[in-house]
């Protein structure tokens, strides 16, 4: 087998570098609550989700998380890692654990249901809020519109489309903390790619919508989102998309 | 209109940071300048009195610091203390015009009399 590095059932623990056991700590509880710890045989390649699923399914039935897909399509299983938010399914121990640790929580900025599960609602209704719903202009009896790939409006939608909704821009982001009415980076991420959209007819109030105290101008461009997305989108781009597109409409426009 | 609010003070704080990222260049390059050899009031005022252009230079510079520091704290009063609304505008409204206010008076004490 030549350098292939080889993991047998048995060998697993042997292997240099890897410590034998990782020592997890776990949010238990609600708002209120406390960690928990717990030792977890370390694996090669082993995820963050991983180490959850050991703990829920050989130590602690208990214990809730969410996840769906486990490769990084579904955007349900993010969580605190170590104290970044992080989608767990993608992240490898080596990656983030710190001298054989690691410590679990809930998305921040969200409302706890229980132990490592946040409430996402307060995340979408801003998706909502934001209007992040396509507003098409045409019936069914129409035809289809004509959008050229490479036009630099759909260019621009399409380098913030991937966003899975995981929370992690959101649970990252100091302005969500500072103001929780703040629409925050996913949701204004959202408006843009629909604002660059050319089908959609319901622009000026979108644009009314994500501006004011709680929209795109309240961004400090600490860019968190865009360092931590683990789609590797950049929402403070779209954010100052947004920030131009509102200010061109102020300028022009007589009454809203 | 809130949004349109927000986008006007957004501009203005963008528009302001132009001229204040300016303003800043021209002051230090003078500061600079003006203490090789020591520093003097009456070397400051020969300087200044009665030149339009310092005084033109001086009150772009205070309307420009007025208005950006008044939309500077707008923000940091609602994200760090929760001072919102109509007491919050009109409290850094407030301050823009006292900082205008005193700023220009200490342009016309340089550049006048």
């Amino acid at each position: 087998m030549g350098n292939v590095p080889e993991f047998s059932r048995n060998d697993r623990r042997e292997k240099p570098g890897l410590s034998p056991v990782l020592m997890v700590s776990v949010w238990r509880g609600a708002a209120e609550g406390a960690f928990q710890s717990f030792e977890v045989p370390r694996q090669p390649s082993q995820t963050v989700l991983d180490v959850v699923t050991y703990i829920q399914r050989n130590l602690d039935a208990t214990l809730s998380y969410r996840f769906a897909c486990r490769v990084g399509m579904c955007g349900s299983c993010a969580m605190t890692v170590n104290g970044t938010a992080r989608w767990t399914c993608r992240t490898h121990v080596d990656k983030v654990v710190v001298d054989g640790d690691l410590r679990l929580g809930p998305l921040e900025n969200l409302p706890v249901v229980k132990d490592l599960v946040a409430d996402m609602r307060p995340f979408f209704d801003k998706w909502a809020a934001a209007q992040g719903q396509f507003k098409g202009a045409k019936t069914r009896q129409e035809d289809f519109t004509r959008v050229d790939p490479r036009s630099t409006a759909r260019r621009e939608a399409d380098a913030a489309i991937e966003c899975i909704g995981c929370g992690v821009c959101y649970a990252s982001c100091d302005v969500v903390a500072w103001n929780p009415e703040y629409l925050g980076p996913a949701a204004l991420n959202r408006a843009w790619t629909l604002v660059k959209d050319v089908r959609d007819a319901g622009q000026a109030s979108r644009l009314v919508a994500v501006a004011g105290d709680a929209g795109c101008h309240s961004c400090h461009t600490h860019m968190s989102c865009t360092e931590l997305c683990p789609k590797g989108l950049s929402p403070t781009r779209s954010i100052a998309g947004l920030k131009r597109a509102t200010m061109k409409l102020a300028l022009s426009m007589e009454e809203p | 209109m809130s949004a349109r609010r927000e986008a006007t003070l957004w501009l203005a704080q963008r528009g302001t940071a132009m001229i204040l990222a300016a303003c800043v260049v021209v002051h230090l390059a003078t500061i600079i300048f003006a203490v090789r050899g020591g520093l003097t009031a009456a070397e400051i005022l020969e300087r200044t009195r009665g030149s339009v252009a310092w005084g033109a230079f001086y009150s772009v510079f205070v309307i420009a610091s007025a208005v950006h520091g008044a939309i500077g704290l707008r923000t940091v009063a609602a994200e760090w203390l929760g001072f919102r609304g109509d007491a919050a505008e009109v409290t850094v409204t407030f301050i823009g015009f006292a900082l205008t206010v005193l700023g220009l008076r200490a342009v016309v004490a340089v550049v006048g009399g």
